[in-house]
C-alpha cells in the first residue's frame, strides 16, 4: 500500500457566494478523522460564527490587508527594509485564531500578522516592531515582520523555519503539567513541513500526548517550489496517522470551516491531551516577500483563479448575507483603517532608534564583562567618529550640529588625503 | 562519590527543590541513562518528570526550548556530545537567541543540556568528540565542563539554577573513574569563574574537563626537573575566566593550553589570542598549544592522537627553553 487509497476530503462550509454548504453535503461531512477509527472524534459544532465574534474576525481581515498594501508600497519606496503579506490567508490565520482562548500559546512561522491583531496588537505595535524604533518590543533587533507579545501570549517569530514546531510540543507539555487547561498552536507552511523539525514535533507530541494544535498553511508554494515538488503524497494532512494522531484538513478561504475544526481541534487538545495536525488548503495570492517576483514561476492565469476565491470577499458575502454588513460599512472602515494605519507608519518612522546599549543587553541576562568592554569599545569608537554612526551617536546624546562637524572634518581630511597633502602637517594621528 | 553519583545526587536535589525541573533524553526513564546518570529518579518523581523521549536530538531541544520559554526547568540529555550536530540548529539559532532576539519579553534560561564528551575510552570517531568549540562561537550560550565529582554537583546545580541556557559537558572518560569526596548538601560553583589548582612561578598550564587529570601528570613531571607550574581550570568555556588566566600568564609569563578537541578552531586558539593581546609585553615564550590532531578521532591510535601528559611535558620544557 502507498496510501494513495486515502485521499482526505476536505471540510467546507462556506460557498464563494456567501450562502453556506447544506450540511449533509459530502463536504459538509468532512470530519476529524483518524486512523484508528476507534475513536471518535467529538462533533463538530454546527453554529456558524456569532455575530461579534464574526464581525470582530472582518474587521481583523481588513486591517491586515490594508496593513499589507500598505506596507509593501511603503518597503517599494525605500521607507521599509522588508515585508511579508499574508494575502489570501487571512481566513486561515484570523479564523483559527478566534477559535482559541486569549491565554492559549501561538508560536507561528511569519504569514501570521492576523492572529496577533486578533489578539489585539496595536497597528504603532506593528509599526514599531517593523521600523525597530526605540519603541519595539524587540529592541529593533530582528527583521520586519518578526513580531511577539508576552502579554497576547505570541511567541516572537524566528526566521529559521520549522523550529518553533518542536518548541510549541515542549510548551504544551509544559501546559499540561501546569493544568490549566491551555493549549498551543503552531503555524507552518507547508515548506517548512519538511523540516525535519516537523516529523521530530508531531512524534513527540503524539507520543507525550500534549495539548498542542499544528496547523499547516498549505498555500500550493514555498517561495518559488509548487507543492507537487515539496512532497509526493496527498499533501501534509495524512502525515498526521503515520504518528496516530487526529486530523483534518479544511478549506483555508473558508473562515467557518476553518473556526469550527480550530474549535474542535482545541476540544480534543485541552480534554484529552491529544495533539491535532490541520491542514488548511489556500493559496499565497501575494509574492513570497517584498524581495520576491511570483511571475518567474507562476501563471498570471492561475493566480486569477485563486483571486476568484478571496476569503475576504468570501466572508463579506456572507456577512452580507446575515445583513450583519454593509456596503457603506465596507467603505468607512477601509477608509479608516488606511488613515489609521498611514499615521502610525508616520509616527512609529519618526521615533528614535534603540539605545545604543541594547546592542548588549539580552544575549544573557547580565551581559558579561566582555561584553561591557567591548560596547565600551564601540562607545569610545563613536566619539572618535559619531558622523559615521549616527543612530549609535544620537543614542550616546551627539547633537545633530556636532554630527554635523565631526562629519565636515572627516570630509575635510579624506580631500586632503586626496589631493596627496600631508595630514596634520605631516603627521599621521 | 563517584562523578556519576554526583550528577544523579544532583539532579536528584534540583528536582526535589523545583518541582518545574523536568528531565528527559533518550533511555533516561526507568532505564536511567546509558551511563546511569538519571537511574531512579523517574521512579522517584514520576514519569512525568523523568521520561524517555523518541529517538531525535533536533526534537529534544526543540522540545526542550519549547518548554523552558513556558518557564519550567528543562535538564535534557544528549546521549553523547557527537549527536549533539542534529541539534546544532536548536541550540544556536534557538536557545542561544531566544532572549535577545524578542528583547526579554520570552528566554529558555531554564534550560541545561546535559552531555557526555571526550576519548580515552576506545570510542573511535563518534563516541569521542569533544565540540565545546563549535558552541563557543554562539553568544547566548553558557558552556561548563567540570573535571571531578565535587565540582560536577556543583556547577550542575548551578547550570540549572542559571537563568540562561547551558551546555554541561561531561567528561564519560571519568563518570567512574574519578572519585572524591562531595558533600551531600545542596552548593553551587560559580560559572564563568576558573579554578587555581595549584599556584607556580614559571608556567601557566590551562585546561579543562578530564584534561586537567593530564595537565597535572605533565605538571608532576615538570616538578621534577625543578618547573614550578600554576595550574589552572577553566571550568566554564562560555563566558570564560579571562582574568584569572591573564593575571596568571601576567605571573609567570608562559602560558601551555591543551585540550582533547582537534587544534584548528579549538578553543586553545581563543584563549591564545587574548592572552597575546593582553599580556603582550610580559610573555617570554609563544604560547604553546597541545591538543588532538586535526584529524578525525580515531580508533586504534587513539592514544597517539590524544595530547597525553608527555606531549605536554614536552611543550612546558620548550616553553622554558625557548
Ligand atoms: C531553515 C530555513 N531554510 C530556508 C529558509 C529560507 N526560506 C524562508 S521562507 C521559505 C519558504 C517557506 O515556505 P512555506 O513553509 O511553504 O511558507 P510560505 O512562505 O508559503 O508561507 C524559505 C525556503 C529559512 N528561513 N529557514
Amino acid at each position: 500500500m502507498t496510501g494513495d487509497e486515502l485521499c482526505i476530503p476536505i471540510f467546507k462550509r462556506l460557498r464563494q457566494d456567501g450562502t453556506l454548504y447544506p450540511d449533509d453535503t459530502p463536504q459538509g461531512q468532512g470530519n476529524v478523522s483518524q486512523g484508528d477509527k476507534s475513536q471518535d472524534a467529538s462533533p463538530i459544532q454546527r453554529d456558524p460564527i456569532e455575530r461579534d465574534t464574526a464581525l470582530k474576525i472582518y474587521r481583523t481581515m481588513l486591517f491586515t490587508r490594508v496593513l499589507d498594501e500598505r506596507m509593501l508600497a511603503a518597503q517599494r519606496q525605500g521607507r521599509l527594509s522588508f515585508y511579508m503579506q499574508c494575502t489570501g490567508e487571512e481566513a486561515t490565520v484570523i479564523g483559527s485564531a478566534a477559535a482559541l482562548q486569549d491565554d492559549d500559546m501561538i508560536m507561528a512561522q511569519y504569514r501570521e500578522q492576523g492572529a496577533l491583531a486578533w489578539r489585539g496588537f496595536s497597528c504603532d505595535e506593528f509599526m514599531n516592531q517593523m521600523f525597530g524604533n526605540e519603541r519595539d518590543y524587540g529592541k529593533g533587533r530582528q527583521m520586519p515582520i518578526h513580531y511577539g507579545s508576552r502579554d497576547l501570549h505570541y511567541m516572537t517569530i524566528s526566521s529559521p523555519l520549522a523550529t518553533q514546531i518542536p518548541q510549541a510540543t515542549g510548551y504544551a507539555y509544559g501546559q499540561k503539567l501546569a493544568g490549566k487547561g491551555q493549549c498551543t498552536i503552531t503555524i507552518f507552511g507547508e515548506g517548512a513541513a519538511s523540516e525535519g523539525d516537523f516529523h521530530a514535533a508531531l512524534n513527540m507530541a503524539s507520543v507525550h500526548r500534549v495539548p498542542c494544535i499544528f496547523l499547516c498553511r498549505n498555500n500550493g508554494y514555498a517561495i518559488s517550489t509548487p507543492s507537487c515538488e515539496q512532497f509526493a503524497a496527498d499533501g501534509i494532512a495524512p502525515r498526521a496517522f503515520g504518528y496516530h494522531m487526529q486530523s483534518i484538513r479544511v478549506d483555508g478561504n473558508d473562515v467557518i470551516a476553518v473556526y469550527e475544526a480550530t474549535l474542535a481541534a482545541r476540544k480534543i487538545a485541552v480534554e484529552t491531551n491529544q495533539p491535532i495536525l490541520i491542514e488548511a488548503m489556500t493559496y499565497r495570492l501575494a509574492a513570497h516577500s517584498s524581495s520576491d517576483d511570483p511571475s518567474g514561476y507562476r501563471s498570471k492565469k492561475e493566480e486569477a483563479i485563486w483571486r476568484d476565491k478571496d476569503p475576504i470577499l468570501r466572508m463579506r458575502n456572507w456577512l452580507e448575507a446575515q445583513g450583519w454588513w454593509s456596503e457603506e460599512e465596507e467603505k468607512a472602515t477601509g477608509d479608516q483603517l488606511r488613515r489609521e494605519v498611514l499615521e502610525s507608519m508616520k509616527r512609529a518612522e519618526k521615533l528614535a532608534p534603540p539605545a545604543l546599549d541594547t546592542l548588549i543587553s539580552d544575549v544573557y541576562d547580565t551581559p558579561t564583562p566582555l561584553l561591557t568592554q567591548q560596547l565600551e569599545d564601540v562607545k569610545q569608537h563613536i566619539r572618535k567618529y559619531p558622523h559615521a554612526y549616527p543612530k549609535g551617536a544620537a543614542s550616546m546624546g551627539f547633537t545633530a550640529q556636532e554630527l554635523e562637524v565631526s562629519r565636515k572634518a572627516y570630509q575635510a581630511r579624506q580631500q586632503r588625503m586626496q589631493s596627496h597633502q600631508p595630514v596634520d602637517g605631516g603627521q599621521t594621528s | 562519590m563517584n562523578m556519576l553519583q554526583a550528577i544523579n545526587n544532583a539532579l536528584d536535589i534540583a528536582m526535589a527543590a523545583n518541582p518545574r525541573v523536568v528531565l528527559f533524553g533518550e533511555d533516561v526513564g526507568v532505564f536511567g541513562g546509558v551511563f546511569r546518570a538519571t537511574s531512579h529518579l523517574q521512579d522517584k518523581y514520576g514519569r512525568e518528570r523523568c521520561f524517555n523521549t523518541p529517538l531525535t536530538e533536533q526534537g529534544i531541544i526543540g522540545f526542550a526550548n519549547g518548554l523552558a520559554a513556558q518557564g519550567s526547568t528543562p535538564v535534557a540529555e544528549i546521549q553523547f556530545a557527537d549527536y549533539i550536530f542534529p541539534a546544532f540548529d536548536q541550540i544556536v539559532n534557538e536557545a542561544a537567541k531566544f532572549r535577545y532576539r524578542s528583547g526579554d519579553l520570552f528566554d529558555v534560561g531554564g534550560l541545561t543540556i546535559r552531555t557526555p564528551y571526550g576519548g580515552g575510552i576506545a570510542g573511535g570517531l563518534y563516541h569521542s568528540q569533544s565540540p565545546e568549540a563549535y558552541f563557543a562561537h554562539t553568544p547566548g550560550l553558557k558552556i561548563v565542563m567540570p573535571r571531578n565529582p565535587h565540582q560536577a554537583k556543583g556547577l550542575l546545580l548551578a547550570a540549572i539554577r542559571d537563568p540562561n541556557p547551558v551546555l554541561f559537558m561531561e567528561p564519560k572518560r571519568l563518570y567512574r573513574a574519578s572519585v572524591g569526596e562531595v558533600p551531600e548538601a545542596d552548593y553551587e560553583l560559580p560559572l564563568g569563574v576558573a579554578d587555581v589548582i595549584r599556584e607556580g612561578r614559571d608556567i601557566t598550564l590551562l585546561g579543562w574537563g578530564a584534561q586537567m587529570e593530564v595537565i597535572e601528570k605533565a605538571a608532576a613531571l615538570a616538578e621534577q626537573d625543578g618547573i614550578d607550574c600554576e595550574i589552572i581550570d577553566l571550568r566554564s568555556i562560555l563566558p570564560w575566566d579571562i582574568e584569572t588566566v591573564c593575571n596568571s600568564v601576567l605571573k609567570t609569563g608562559r602560558l601551555v593550553v591543551s585540550h582533547e578537541a582537534p587544534l584548528t578552531g579549538g578553543f586553545a586558539s581563543e584563549i591564545a589570542a587574548t592572552v597575546q593581546e593582553r599580556c603582550f609585553l610580559y610573555l617570554e615564550a609563544p604560547i604553546r598549544r597541545v591538543t588532538g590532531l586535526d584529524t578525525p578521532f580515531p580508533l586504534v591510535l587513539e592514544k597517539e592522537h590524544l595530547p597525553d601528559e608527555l606531549k605536554i611535558y614536552e611543550a612546558i620544557k620548550q616553553s622554558l627553553n625557548y
